[in-house]
């Protein structure tokens, strides 16, 4: 009985380099197609962002207050520290005294890190 | 349930053969255009709860291939114009027509978007084809489902029929021309 060895040789991959390149080739060829295709209107007007046909006024990319990110951050933060305390309010009688000491470290460095935003002043709005 | 049948669009005229078909790309394009339309609908009073209803189940637009909504003029294949559009409006209207990307149609539904309406007053357009082309009229104060089925239908017959040149033709440069569109 011969036992076929099966080898896997660069040239089996061969198929997967022509599929990508016919994957390639026909977003390419749609996408040139389409553009050449298809009739477009260039003016001033269609070519400004769209704001359900009011006139935009200025630019999105104005600078605004760090604040607005800090305060959105830290609610994530502490969101998602609530978030953890369900699961474990409804395991308590079985993760009992254990997991009231871990999610008292838990509790206890973020409480460390609020302390720390306070320090710093962030939730001072008018400063 | 009700004992419902699909009904697959009609071929256009072409050639026939074993295995293959071969018509015009106008009519292919025609066929896939008609039976897919977005429609933006621009909906200020009653013609728009007339619209909703057209739009939900028991009226069902989506028979007809038009049920997604495109609220973004870039996408929109029919500008639907449902009811009274005061003279401040008519700037707002009229850019987004022209911030639709083409092939574009315009469905005009109710008699205060075709033509004021009981409107007769300083302060309401008196028709929106005072500002932008428009290709269908709906009347009615307010039209029936039916009658907005009607219009998308005529809609339809529209975008199967059109020219893959028509909107590069000298008439349609002269029609926008004449509006003011660039």
């Amino acid at each position: 009985m011969i036992l076929m060895q099966h080898q896997d040789l660069p040239s089996d991959y061969f198929p997967m380099v022509i599929q990508f390149i016919v994957a390639l080739g026909f977003i390419v060829t749609t996408m040139v197609a389409t553009h050449l295709l298809g009739p477009k209107r260039k003016s001033k007007i269609k070519l400004e962002s769209f704001e359900c046909g009011i006139e935009s006024q200025g630019n999105a990319r104005i600078p605004f207050s760090i604040k607005y990110f800090l305060v959105a951050i830290l609610f994530v933060l502490f969101d998602v520290e609530v978030i953890f305390m369900y699961p474990w309010a409804v395991n308590f009688k079985e993760l009992s005294w254990n997991g009231f000491y871990e999610m008292l470290v838990f509790m206890g460095l973020l409480l460390v890190g609020f302390l720390y935003v306070l320090k710093k002043g962030i939730l001072k709005w008018e400063k | 349930m009700s004992d419902s049948t699909v009904q697959v669009a009609e071929a256009p005229p072409g050639v026939e053969g074993a295995g293959f078909f071969a018509t015009s790309l106008d009519s292919l394009v025609g066929l896939a255009r008609a039976n897919s339309l977005w429609p933006l609908p621009f909906a200020t009073s009653c013609c728009g709860i007339e619209f909703m209803s057209t739009m939900a189940s028991h009226y069902d637009i989506g028979r007809f291939g038009a049920e997604r909504l495109s609220f973004s003029a870039r996408q929109a294949d029919v500008l639907m114009v449902m009811g009274t559009i005061a003279k401040k409006m008519a700037p707002v209207l009229r850019q987004v027509y022209e911030q639709m990307a083409e092939p574009r149609w315009v469905l005009s539904v109710g008699a205060c978007a075709s033509s004021g309406g009981i409107f007769d007053t300083y302060s309401v357009l008196q028709g929106i084809d005072h500002i932008i082309p428009v290709d269908v009229y709906v009347p009615g104060c307010p039209p029936r489902p039916e009658q907005i089925i009607d219009g998308v239908l005529n809609i339809q017959k529209l975008v199967g029929e059109e020219s893959l040149r028509r909107r590069n033709s000298p008439e349609y440069k002269q029609l926008l021309a004449s509006y003011g569109i660039e």
